[in-house]
């Protein structure tokens, strides 16, 4: 009873907080000194049509690589959560439940609709998350955004054909390339342009087009391989039936 | 809609995103269900994220992409403040991470213990 009541205090008090602050909220009627830097020089600085690119690839590059980091730690640490030991008696006695489990409930097979479907539409999930990476820096996208894409295709496929097999091995090799290639891109940065993930390594083309702002598209396609793969492998690791080591 | 006329689309989020919180930390705190209280985290992070872009928008601004609509030129007054939306899209890759890793914390409690209710796991009571 003392807990629930002072649980209800907690959100008053802080409901109290939140309307002086709506109520206090004036709308912006004009940019930030510092947005209005990036929508003066980041044309020309950068060459990315879309701002929010220039913003979390170049201007604040060190920050996405952190974002992406703390993406891969989380995802190492589904794995390591989620990995099944066989070390003590009673996990293997709850081994068996699980698997008695899984038998009762087994799951019919796929209807051949959506077997059919799912090999349609699974290569067109992928092209437009690829699509959405490499336009991150024209259009509203990135490789967060097609990296999720990916990942929803997995998870398609999951769901569609339980029985499918992903490649962990597969997986980790191209997720470390993609991690390992991103870093490399941004010493680069530091030995050729001014400094540390600078896109100026490479011409930065004429505005607006697919091939320009420099470094910012090869970047987006190690960001979205790398967000897709780590994601997948969540998605994996998430299902019922642990399939083989790695 | 006649009582929303007053009121600016930016005012109209922030209002739903700070309910939102609200609605997500009264679930963490209240819920006994591990689940629940997952979707409880979340709605605080959406809501975290509607306040945050509802403070980069500008009156009268659009997305800050520069294209025929949007003139490089005129950039400066027509678009929405760019990085804002940057950090929300940190801020949201972010909160899936730490969801993916509460989630398997779920997996674990209820692989050991058979159940998701929070109370039945007293050994780290004081």
């Amino acid at each position: 009873m003392i807990k629930r009541l002072f649980i209800a205090l907690v959100m008053i008090m802080i409901a109290v907080i939140f309307i002086q602050l709506a109520a206090n909220y004036r709308e912006n009627t004009a940019l930030s000194p510092l947005g209005t830097y990036y929508a003066d020089q980041g044309p020309a600085e950068v060459g990315a049509a879309n701002l929010v690119t220039a913003v979390v690839v170049t201007y604040r590059g060190l920050d996405t690589l952190g974002e992406v980091t703390v993406l891969f730690i989380s995802a190492a640490g589904v794995g390591l959560l989620l990995r099944r030991t066989r070390r003590s008696q009673g996990d293997d006695d709850l081994e068996k439940g699980d698997r008695a489990e899984e038998t009762a409930g087994v799951h019919k097979p796929a209807s051949e609709i959506v077997e059919t479907a799912t090999q349609l539409l699974l290569p067109m999930v992928i092209l437009f998350g690829i699509y959405v990476f490499l336009n991150g820096h024209l259009s509203p996208g990135g490789g967060f955004q097609g990296g999720a894409i990916i990942a929803s295709g997995t998870m398609f496929l999951l769901l569609a054909l339980p029985e499918s097999h992903v490649s962990r091995l597969l997986i980790a090799i191209i997720e470390s390339l993609s991690g390992f290639s991103y870093v490399v891109i941004g010493v680069l940065g530091v030995i050729m342009a001014g400094g540390f993930l600078d896109n100026r390594i490479m011409g930065l083309g004429t505005f607006g087009d697919l091939f320009s702002a420099g470094a910012i598209p090869l970047i987006y396609v190690f960001v979205g391989l790398k967000v897709g793969f780590e994601l997948s492998a969540v998605l994996d690791r998430f299902r019922k039936e642990d399939t083989g080591p790695l | 809609m006649s009582f929303l006329a007053g009121l600016q689309i930016s005012q109209i989020v922030l209002c739903s995103g700070l309910g939102l919180v609200l609605i997500g930390l009264w679930g963490m705190l209240t819920q006994r269900h591990i689940i629940r209280m997952i979707i409880g985290f979340s709605l605080l992070d959406t809501g975290i994220h509607m306040v945050m872009v509802s403070i980069g928008y500008v009156t009268g601004g659009t997305a800050p992409i520069i294209n025929d609509a949007v003139p490089m030129a005129e950039a400066a007054s027509r678009i929405v403040d760019p990085v804002p939306s940057a950090l929300v899209l940190t801020s949201i890759v972010i909160g899936l991470g730490v969801t993916a890793v509460m989630l398997s914390f779920a997996v674990r409690i209820y692989r050991t213990r058979r159940t998701l209710m929070i109370d039945e796991c007293t050994e780290s009571k004081g």
